[in-house]
Parts: C-alpha cells; sequence; structure tokens
C-alpha cells in the first residue's frame, strides 16, 4: 500500500507559495477589530469574579454618569431579546443534561469570567471604563473545580439540575472484559490528567454587528471558524429569519477550535445592534480571552490494557470523567466521543469499552482544542502502551510491533464498527526510528546510564491514528450530532476563462486559496493565478459547513474536484457541439479538448468559457453558463496516521527538560501542497509539545483562573522549542478521488505522548513511572524525588 | 495633549488622550490596523513597530512618548513600489506565517533583529524573537524566514 508519491507535472504536489501572505504581510489585510465601520458603538461585559454567585442586585446608576455611555443591561433585562438558548449542537445522548445558556447570567454566575451585565458606550474605552462603575453585589458559593470532586455531586453547580453529571456515554463491546482481564498475562492500569489548555489563538475574538436601517437585514462580522453554521445558529437564537442574517469571517487570526463556537458577545452584538439601530461592536482583551472563550481538554482518564504472553494487547477498557465546565457549547460533551474510538490507538485490538462521565464544573466551558478527544486517547493509549513495555521489559517500539494493525488487514473493521480505509504504521515507525536515529539513541543512552551523572537521555515513541474528515452525515446522526458532515463546492468558469471557486470551508490560516487553486488549475487547465477563491461570508458562499476537525480539503476539496468534474462534463457536451463529434471522441488534457486522432480539430476551455457566456451555438436546451455546483458527503472519516519519536535530555538536579531531536513521520496521503502540509505538522507538534511541557489553565479552590494572561500562560516562544525533523510515508485513501488524508491536527495528537514517553524513559532508573503535564522543571524534580522514597 | 511624529516617512500630528498607548494611537487615529494587538501584558509582541529605527512593543510605549519619533510600522516596510522587504519576501518564500496575525509585530522584531546581528546562529535567531509568539507555525519555518533573510 505504502507509495511513494507520484511524481506530477501539475500544480498538484507543488510546493507553490501562499497566494493568501503578500497581505498579510504587508499589513493590508483586515481582520474584524480592524474593519472600520461608521458610526459603530463599542460593548464591554461586566463579568462575574465568583465561580459560583448567586446574582443579588446589579446598580447601574454610576455606570450610566458615565461619559459616552449610551446603556447599560443586566441579564434579566437582556432576557426578552433572547429566542432560544445559546446552542450546544451535540446532545450526546437523549438524557443528556443541558442547563440553559444565555447570553447574560440572569439570576447565578457560573464561572469567573461568566457576563452578568453589559454596557454601550462611543468607544471602547469609555465602555470598559464604565464597566468599572457596575455595582453588582454577589453572594457567592463554594465552586466546584476538580473533577472526581464533581462526580461525588458533594456541591452542585447547577442545583435544580440535582447533579452534576450532565451525561454517561458508553461504548461497549460485545462480550464481557472482565474474562480477558482475568485471564491475562499482563495487565495495565493507569490514571492520566489531561489538563486544561487555554487555545490562545493569536488573534483573540472580535466582533460587529452591522444592522441595515430599513428591512431588518443584518450583518454579522466576527473571527469565526464557522460563519454557515453561525448563521443559522444565529437566526435560532435571535428569532431572526435566516434569510436576513449574513455572516463575514474576515480574516482570522488562528482558531484550533476556539472560534468553532457560537459566543454570548456575537448574540450581544447582534440583538443590541437591532435594538439600538446602530452597529455594535467588540473586541476581546487577552486576559478576557483567557476566561471567555471555551477552554480545551479537561479530562481525567483511566486506562487498562490486557495483554498476553506476548504482549498482544487483548482488551482495552477506559473511563474518563471530562470536563465540560460550566455550560455546554456548541460541540462540549460531544469531544469526548471524537476520541472514544481512537482508545486502542494503531493496535489489532478485539475489545475495547469506553465510557465518559461529562460532568459540570465552575470554570469556563471547555470546548474544541485541536485534535478535540484524539490527543487525549491517543495519549492515554501510547503512555499505556510505553507502561506494558516497562513492565515485560520489551522494547517499546517492539512491542508496538507486535500489536500494529497490518497492511494486508487494511481497510480494517475495528470492534468499534468503524472502518480504518488503510494504513502502515510499521513502515512510519521504521521511518521515524532510523530518521531519529533510535538504535544510535539507546546505545548512547546506555552509555550515559553506566558512566551516572546528571544529564539523563530518553526516548519516547508515539504511534497514532487520526480520525477526522468530519464527516459522514449518517455516521454524525448515530452519534447524535444536530448537524451534517458534507461540503458544498462551486466552480465557475468566467466568459474570460478564469475561475470563481466558492468553498463552505473556511481558512484561518491554512492556505486554502492556494491548495484549491492547485486543485482547479491541475482540472481545468488554467493557472493558479488564475483562480480566485471565494469563502467565509455566507453572501458569496450561501452553503457550507465551515472549517474544524481536519476537514476542509478531504471534504471541502474533494468537493471541489466534483464540481469542477461537472463543469467538464459540460464543457465538453459544448466541445462535441461545436466540433461535430461525438463527447466519447473527446480527449480533454490541460485545458484542452481534442477529438481522438485527429489533434488539429480541438476546442480550448477559453473558446468554450466564451462559447458559454455569448450562448450563441449551444446544444439544445443548454443553459448559458459554465458553472456547477456541488454538495458532497464523505463516504467515512480520513484517518492520516504517523509515527513521531522524540529525544530528551532531563538534568535530574534542576528538571529541566530540553528537547534534543524531534522526528515526525507523517502520513497523510497524497499531498497537495507539501509546504503547507509541514507548516501544519510543524505547528501541530508544538501545541502537543506544548501541552506535555509548559502549558496548564491552573485554577485556584475559589475558581480563579491564575493563568489568564499571556504573561502566566506558557505559550512557548521560539526560544522554548527545538527544530523539527519531519518525513512522510504517502498511503492515499481509497475513499476519495485525491487520495488526500486530513493534516491539521496530526501533530498535536502525535506529540505530547512522544514527548512524555521520552521524559518517562529518562527518569525510570529513578523508578519514575509517570508524570503529570506539562512536565515543568519543578514538576520533574518532584517527580524524581518522589519516586526515590 | 499635541504630538508629533513621523510614520513611514510622513508628519503625523494629533491631539491623544495622556494615557493614549502608541499601539492605540496608530491603529485608531492613524488607521495604520497592520500592526495588531495579541495581549495586554506585553508578551506577545504582535504590536511590535520600529521607533527611532529600534523594534519596541508599541503598546508598552505611550503615543505621548514617541513625540518626535519616526515610527515605521508594518505598512512602512515594503517598498513604495510594492517590492517586499527582503524579510517580508522570506517570510512568504520559506512560509514563515499562516494565520497571519503574528506576522507584522514578527517581521518587525526580526528586521530590528538582523539590524543588531546581521549573522545570527538559530539559536541567536530564537532568543532574539523569544518576545513575540506564533500560535500557528511552531516557530520552525519562522526562524527559516529570519536565517533565509540574514543569508541574502
Amino acid at each position: 500500500m505504502t507509495a511513494t508519491l507520484t511524481p506530477t507535472t501539475g500544480k498538484i504536489g507543488q510546493s507553490i507559495l501562499r497566494k493568501e501572505d503578500p497581505p498579510l504581510l504587508t499589513g493590508e489585510a483586515k481582520y474584524t477589530a480592524d474593519l472600520n465601520i461608521p458610526g459603530a458603538v463599542f460593548l464591554a461585559l461586566v463579568r462575574s469574579p465568583y465561580a459560583n454567585a448567586r446574582i443579588v442586585s446589579i446598580a447601574k446608576s454610576d455606570a450610566l454618569a458615565m461619559p459616552g455611555v449610551i446603556a447599560v443591561y443586566s441579564g434579566a433585562e437582556l432576557a426578552p431579546l433572547w429566542a432560544a438558548p445559546m446552542p450546544c449542537a451535540w446532545p450526546v445522548t437523549p438524557d443528556m443534561l443541558n442547563p440553559a445558556h444565555h447570553p447574560v447570567a440572569q439570576s447565578q454566575a457560573n464561572y469567573v469570567g461568566d457576563a452578568v451585565a453589559v454596557v454601550l458606550a462611543h468607544t471602547d474605552a469609555q465602555a470598559r471604563d464604565a464597566v468599572e462603575k457596575v455595582v453588582v453585589e454577589y453572594d457567592a458559593s463554594e465552586a466546584v473545580i476538580d473533577l472526581e470532586d464533581a462526580l461525588s455531586d458533594r456541591v452542585l453547580v447547577h442545583p435544580h439540575l440535582g447533579t452534576n453529571k450532565s451525561y454517561r456515554w458508553e461504548l461497549k463491546p460485545q462480550g464481557d472484559l472482565s474474562e480477558i482481564f482475568a485471564n491475562a498475562v499482563f495487565t495495565v492500569k493507569e490514571r492520566y490528567i489531561q489538563q486544561r489548555l487555554l487555545p490562545m489563538a493569536m488573534e483573540p475574538r472580535a466582533v460587529a454587528a452591522v444592522p441595515q436601517p430599513f428591512g431588518g437585514d443584518i450583518t454579522l462580522y466576527s473571527a469565526t471558524q464557522i460563519p454557515h453554521i453561525l448563521k443559522v445558529m444565529a437566526a435560532i437564537t435571535l428569532g431572526i429569519p435566516e434569510h436576513q442574517v449574513r455572516v463575514v469571517a474576515p480574516s482570522v487570526g488562528g482558531g484550533f477550535g476556539c472560534k468553532l463556537d457560537v459566543y454570548a458577545e456575537e448574540l450581544l452584538c447582534m440583538a443590541l445592534s437591532r435594538k439600538h439601530g446602530i452597529p455594535v461592536r467588540w473586541t476581546e482583551t487577552r486576559s478576557e480571552n483567557a476566561v471567555a472563550t471555551v477552554h480545551g481538554r479537561g479530562q481525567v482518564q483511566t486506562i487498562e490494557l490486557a495483554a498476553d504472553a506476548n504482549g498482544r494487547v487483548q482488551a482495552v477498557r477506559v473511563h474518563i470523567i471530562g470536563d465540560m465546565g460550566a455550560y455546554l457549547q456548541l460541540v462540549t460533551p460531544g469531544v469526548p466521543l471524537l476520541g472514544a474510538f481512537l482508545y486502542a490507538g494503531v493496535y489489532d485490538v478485539p475489545a475495547l469499552s469506553f465510557e465518559c462521565d461529562g460532568v459540570f464544573t465552575n470554570m469556563t466551558p471547555t470546548d474544541a482544542y485541536r485534535g478535540a478527544g484524539r490527543p487525549e486517547a491517543t495519549y492515554a493509549i501510547e503512555r499505556a502502551m510505553d507502561s506494558l513495555a516497562s513492565k515485560m521489559g520489551v522494547d517499546p517500539m517492539e512491542l508496538r510491533s507486535r500489536n500494529y494493525i497490518k497492511p494486508e488487514q487494511f481497510p480494517y473493521t475495528a470492534m468499534t464498527g468503524l472502518v480504518y480505509d488503510s494504513g502502515d504504521h510499521q513502515a512510519a515507525a521504521t521511518k521515524a526510528a532510523g530518521m531519529a536515529d533510535y538504535a544510535g539513541v539507546r546505545a548512547e543512552q546506555a552509555t550515559r546510564r553506566e558512566a551516572g551523572g546528571t544529564k539523563h537521555l530518553g526516548i519516547g515513541v508515539s504511534s497514532y491514528f487520526e480520525m477526522c474528515g468530519l464527516a459522514p452525515s449518517r455516521v454524525l446522526a448515530s452519534l447524535n450530532y444536530s448537524a451534517g458532515g458534507w461540503e458544498a463546492a462551486t466552480v465557475r468558469v468566467l466568459p474570460t476563462n478564469k475561475v470563481q471557486v466558492v468553498t463552505g470551508a473556511t481558512p484561518h490560516g491554512q492556505g486554502h486559496e492556494t491548495s484549491w487553486s492547485q486543485i482547479i488549475a491541475d482540472k481545468l487547465g488554467v493557472s493558479p493565478d488564475d483562480v480566485d477563491v471565494l469563502h467565509s461570508d455566507t453572501a458569496l458562499s450561501p452553503l457550507g459547513l465551515d472549517t474544524y476537525g481536519s476537514r476542509s480539503l478531504v471534504v471541502g476539496g474533494i468537493a471541489i474536484v466534483l464540481a469542477a468534474d461537472k463543469v467538464i462534463a459540460k464543457a465538453k457536451a459544448i466541445a462535441a457541439h461545436q466540433l461535430e463529434c461525438s463527447e466519447d471522441d473527446l480527449d480533454f488534457a490541460d485545458g484542452l479538448f481534442t477529438v481522438r486522432g485527429t489533434p488539429d480539430r480541438n476546442m480550448p476551455m477559453a473558446a468554450i468559457a466564451f462559447a458559454a457566456f455569448t450562448a450563441h451555438n449551444l446544444p439544445d436546451g443548454m443553459e448559458p453558463n459554465l458553472e456547477a455546483h456541488t454538495t458532497y458527503d464523505p463516504p467515512n472519516f480520513s484517518w492520516p496516521f504517523g509515527c513521531h519519536i522524540c529525544v530528551v535530555e532531563v538534568d535530574s538536579e534542576t528538571g529541566a527538560v530540553e528537547v534534543l531531536k524531534y522526528v515526525a513521520i507523517d502520513d497523510c496521503g497524497n499531498q497537495i501542497n507539501p509546504m503547507i502540509v509541514e507548516g501544519q505538522v510543524h505547528g501541530g507538534i508544538i501545541q502537543g509539545l506544548a501541552q506535555a511541557l509548559f502549558e496548564e489553565a491552573c485554577y485556584d479552590e475559589a475558581g480563579n483562573l491564575r493563568t489568564s494572561t499571556l504573561a502566566e500562560y506558557l505559550v512557548p516562544a521560539a526560544s522554548d522549542v527545538p527544530s523539527m525533523i519531519t518525513g512522510h510515508t504517502y498511503t492515499p485513501s481509497p475513499t476519495n478521488v485525491l487520495g488526500v488524508k486530513g493534516i491539521g491536527e496530526a501533530g498535536t495528537i502525535g506529540a505530547a505522548p512522544a514527548v512524555i514517553n521520552a521524559i518517562v524513559d529518562a527518569l525510570a532508573p529513578f523508578g519514575v513511572h509517570d508524570i503529570t503535564m506539562p512536565a515543568s522543571p519543578q514538576r520533574v524534580w518532584q517527580t524524581i524525588k518522589e519516586a526515590a522514597k | 495633549m499635541q504630538i508629533s511624529m513621523t510614520v513611514n516617512g510622513v508628519a503625523r500630528s494629533a491631539d491623544v488622550e495622556p494615557r493614549t498607548l502608541l499601539v492605540h494611537f496608530v491603529r485608531e487615529q492613524l488607521g495604520l490596523t497592520g500592526t495588531n494587538i495579541g495581549c495586554d501584558t506585553s508578551s506577545c509582541g504582535a504590536c511590535t513597530i520600529h521607533m527611532d529605527g529600534e523594534s519596541v512593543k508599541s503598546c508598552t510605549v505611550l503615543a505621548a512618548q514617541a513625540d518626535g519619533a519616526a515610527i515605521t510600522t508594518i505598512e512602512g516596510l515594503a517598498s513604495a513600489d510594492g517590492t517586499l522587504h527582503p524579510m517580508q519576501e522570506s517570510f512568504r518564500q520559506c512560509h514563515g506565517l499562516q494565520c497571519g496575525y503574528c506576522t507584522p509585530g514578527m517581521v518587525m522584531a526580526a528586521v530590528g533583529l538582523l539590524n543588531e546581528n546581521p549573522n545570527p546562529t538559530e539559536a541567536q535567531v530564537r532568543v532574539g524573537l523569544e518576545g513575540n509568539l506564533c500560535r500557528c507555525t511552531g516557530y520552525h519555518n519562522i526562524v527559516k524566514s529570519v536565517l533565509h533573510c540574514a543569508a541574502g
């Protein structure tokens, strides 16, 4: 199955420089906060300083007396503006508890940062100054911060629910796992903490709502990944006819899942702009972002493996507690489910049991963050495999080799019923081991251990499977997701043979304009420079399901191909008509239709485009245009995979971890633009490595976020991280016409377990068996000391 | 209060509140929105510009402090004919940007870095840019871009 990438003479497969770059490099690009909106007034929010507090009273008079203030509203006063609570689109079970969540709390604040009142003023500074003058009296209670404590229901986040448990979701095998565990030669049981993370897209969120003076139409500009979904949800939540809502995502400065949501501030700007008849805008500050934008991860995982004498894993049993935060945002409860199917990793395991308890806590809601469920699952299985290897005294790569699903087993129907379309895990691992000089590092490690000293070498491996390309609509239905997983595309050849491509995918850094242009260039025989990609505006691109879950290319890109095929079919009919031949006698290559055997009888696409425009001589009944629309629903998820190897040096005196080498072999099938693929891998790896080494949203017992600025929350800088050695194997997907697989999240999924496995490996001589993320110097040092006890 | 300065070669003067930060003055009063704001603790460097030839985080400077200074923002870096500055071109060639939000500050910081040290090592580039955060690239290609530019 594994093949080298087929050399191509076309644009697909070329590292073409990005079309997106010049405006971004010169400051010309407009992010939402950059938009010049005459007459706009500013929204600012009064946010609760308490994690669990009843709102006793709100005194507005001092704020109303401040310069420039237009209005101050409490949550109760805003209640009539909402036709429905804020949406959660993923009711994972029929009995899932989902407390009503309004843009501004009406009687009870449930996390630090929960909005309790809003101010409108003529400038941003005036609005924020006035926020300080709104006097809110609170009756504060104990906060629920710990997940196991939350599950005990000792203190309730939403007392009217009677429990903190939102749902229990299960994936159960046919047979009885306890028997397998009882008969196993080796078992391991591990507990891992997936700490909460702050997504920290470099652009904080920003919103501007602009009402039309007459007729009720409204345009929402937002730093969002999901203008299409947001349009539907905003219409429902505000009770505005959907056709009167237009949503535009201008340049968006990174998302990583945190802009895959319907946020209070979007709804507030829309509602207040309608109420006051003027544009209303809001730009998030970074410290506001830390509490008001969704967090990621937040799980307590228990994983058990049962293996035979050879270390062949027979069963995996998993229980997790998922931290929902105070409310369910757009896909909050579904995030753990996206990982559920991957707890057996890349291994040929006959039985998997998975249970998830989703619990409410008095913290900012969690939701999708790069990988969403899959990094957590991969971490658990890859860490547990190292524990099993350690217990057996087997090299971790050897143990993995014994368990990999073999290339000839693909397509592989997993015990969960999902079909893994293709893969060659041993090939990826072998290549990674070679590039990392695995044997050499092991030899040096042995030498160092012999010699003693304080600089300890460790090498960690992580083999991953990624389930992305969200997603076949019927599979989403089986998971109770409220929407489909298709994507829409239009390809429109203009009279002068320039091409407009309309995509429902919504880029925010991924380079869709470039990649889509490459695809169209090869399909239609034009230059990528002759292709204009329209996106991120529901007026230009009315249909779409946007960008998340590494879906844009594998769903949206395929839609582009299929629309282009329809255009070619129509062009062929025109060519056959004008060349007076049968369509069957026409060949099409490089933008030219040629009558087979008589190359001088031909018609270029440019002539056909103009003919479709003039409509002077088209086949009878044909509509005069050269455009086609497709909505594509994928038949399967996308299954990229790979193997990452990390080499670290740990200083046992200081606890400092230095990454000496990071090798990543990722297989995303065929690549449209290898340069962009590399970029996605690099960024993904550093986000995973950052979870392993640096990042944690720390709350105190009262529910205050102690890492609420970039001075406290350690997003790594260039000086904190290594360069990476990347490589690929190429196993084309058999389920789509381009043979492509998603690559947006793969790096993040592979990275954290590779790094932690390396650290634990380095510290093995101290008897260290595990370390909790992030492996800060202090924590490494403490872990060594505790192991010595 | 009244302030005057040269911004991208053009003399500008304005009446500002004393508390106005240089970044707000540049963005809101001059309309030069290429300079971005990514934090409120002077941690991210998205607002890096040049003041009298040295890179500064414009959120740590009051507009009043820039009175009389020569300011260059990202909008002033490329040539008047639109030719990208070599650092901008290097970022493009090496895929040193994805979402682009940190990019103006990163490019300005990188130009400042090479002004001080025209031939840095990779480690010196990494340390030299530690005041500028990027969430997309993992820095790999940013470092490559700066080294590419230094190599001419």
